[in-house]
């Protein structure tokens, strides 16, 4: 395969809150149609790495670009930017006052302008795709996690962005609907969705990665392949942390 | 009790309480237009407008309304400012009722999660979208309780306004009793009157309030 061109790039990037910096230059390439997954303990910074990517977080120093031009110098539209970088968060954050198909179709019709009866023709194939076209009129508060969830992907998948951001969507789930939320973002893998997926789920890391990203103490610690990520890391930081998935008598 | 006078003094409690009911609505419809502005600049944080408003709400919540108005009507004329009783009533109602309203709609705003904030931004709406679209319609539901009862306590505050020679249902009142002695009829028209304006507004914001209980959002 031919190498796609650079969708989105981090270069040196700094994030501070004023006691030390949570991102220490940090630099990562994102190709076209690549699925590169972020592990790491706790309090490393994979989320807030994600969170800079579309601006939901100010960097002290470094650059961010999107298709080769740098976002975060001067004065950038976001509004703009963060349509092509849509996002997925932990907590789902539906709009609890709208029906599911108004969560979906809102952004499409106010932020990009589109006609209303056509996105909600797209919208309802997005919801039959997932399983939840007899869900369209429900209320966040009627659905289970995974389906909020699930409504969370179309919501954001919906306005078409380039690469989509997933901020450990399963980690609020019980665990068996984390199995419905997976396979969704596992079929946009097939279709060659760029993504950026920060998770705590290692055999679904090793299934959906392209490219394994361990992150600790803020800085890039080891990336490569998954199955020799996952088999024979090369640091001794990430196979002590791998080892702690492991459980033994 | 004497019937005949409470018949004949009727017309006399109406129009005061038009007039009653007039200043009130004027003065609520204002206070909510000051609480939502000064609401979003504590939102917004926007800088110097941000402290002048705190200044404000303090200034507001911390004196009497008889105060103010003492202020406004015999106060201002020294510095050569004349306000009307009617211009006063308002100024005054306003003055009291934008940081009561401020404050409801800022316990509603504050109860949006923060998230919700974030994710519309993620979607790539504009910030005054943002509020408009998400914020605002989650906010109201939480403080439409807090706000009809400010408003029912503004309506109550315009008792005071017989201090500004203003001819109130508190004024007719007391002008009954100081003309006729007829005390206990002309305190009974009073309290029906308050009654009479008061309850509709009581009984509209209990079926709102519980209507949007049912309704109730959570995530």
């Amino acid at each position: 395969m031919a190498e796609q061109p650079i969708l989105l790039e981090a270069k040196n990037i700094i994030k501070d809150y004023g006691s030390g910096p949570v991102l220490n230059e940090v630099s990562l390439q994102i190709h076209k149609g690549e699925v590169i997954v972020l592990i790491g303990p706790s309090g490393c910074g994979k989320s807030t790495f994600l969170r800079c990517m579309n601006g939901l977080e100010s960097i002290q120093s470094g650059q961010i670009l999107l298709d080769g031009e740098v976002i975060t110098e001067g004065k950038t539209d976001w509004p703009k930017v963060r349509q092509k970088i849509g996002m997925v968060f932990q907590n789902y954050e539906l709009f609890p006052h709208m029906s599911v198909i108004d969560n979906i179709v809102l952004g499409p019709v106010k932020v990009q302008g589109r006609d209303k009866k056509e996105v909600i023709k797209e919208a309802e194939k997005l919801l039959e795709r997932v399983g939840l076209l007899e869900k369209k009129d429900a209320f966040p508060r009627q659905l289970s996690g995974g389906q909020k969830q699930r409504v969370a992907i179309v919501r954001a998948l919906i306005l078409k962005p380039e690469i989509l951001l997933f901020d450990e969507v399963t980690a609020a789930l019980d665990p068996e609907m984390v199995r419905e939320v997976l396979d969704v973002i596992l079929e946009l893998a097939s279709e060659e969705y760029t993504m950026l997926i920060v998770t705590h789920e290692m055999q679904f890391a090793r299934a959906v990665a392209d490219k394994i990203v361990f992150i600790d103490g803020g800085k890039i610690v080891e990336s490569g392949e998954p199955e020799k990520f996952f088999t024979q890391p090369e640091t001794d930081r990430a196979r002590r942390f791998l080892n702690t998935f492991i459980y033994a008598k | 009790m004497d019937t005949e006078f409470i018949v004949e003094y009727i017309p006399h409690y109406v129009e005061a309480a038009k007039l009653t009911f007039r200043i009130g609505l004027i003065g609520i419809v204002l206070s909510l237009i000051v609480g939502l502005v000064i609401a979003f600049i504590q939102y917004f944080k926007i800088p110097v407008l941000k402290q002048i408003a705190s200044a404000y709400i303090e200034l507001s919540r911390n004196t009497p309304l008889l105060v103010q108005l003492f202020f406004l009507y015999f106060g201002l004329p020294k510095a050569g400012i004349c306000i009307s009783s009617e211009g006063c009533a308002i100024i005054g109602l306003c003055f009291l009722g934008g940081s009561y309203m401020a404050e409801a709609f800022r316990s509603g705003i504050e109860s949006v999660e923060k998230g919700q904030e974030e994710s519309a931004l993620a979607l790539g709406f504009k910030k005054r979208q943002v509020v408009g679209y998400i914020i605002l319609p989650q906010a109201l539901s939480v403080s439409i309780p807090a706000l009809c009862a400010n408003m029912i306590f503004l309506i109550k505050e315009t008792s005071v306004f017989s201090v500004v020679a203003l001819a109130d249902l508190m004024y007719v009142a007391k002008d009954l009793i100081g003309l006729y002695y007829k005390t206990d009829e002309a305190l009974l028209m009073l309290v029906v009157s308050y009654l009479i304006i008061l309850l509709p507004i009581s009984i509209v914001a209990a079926v709102l309030e519980r209507r949007l209980r049912y309704a109730g959002f959570g995530n």
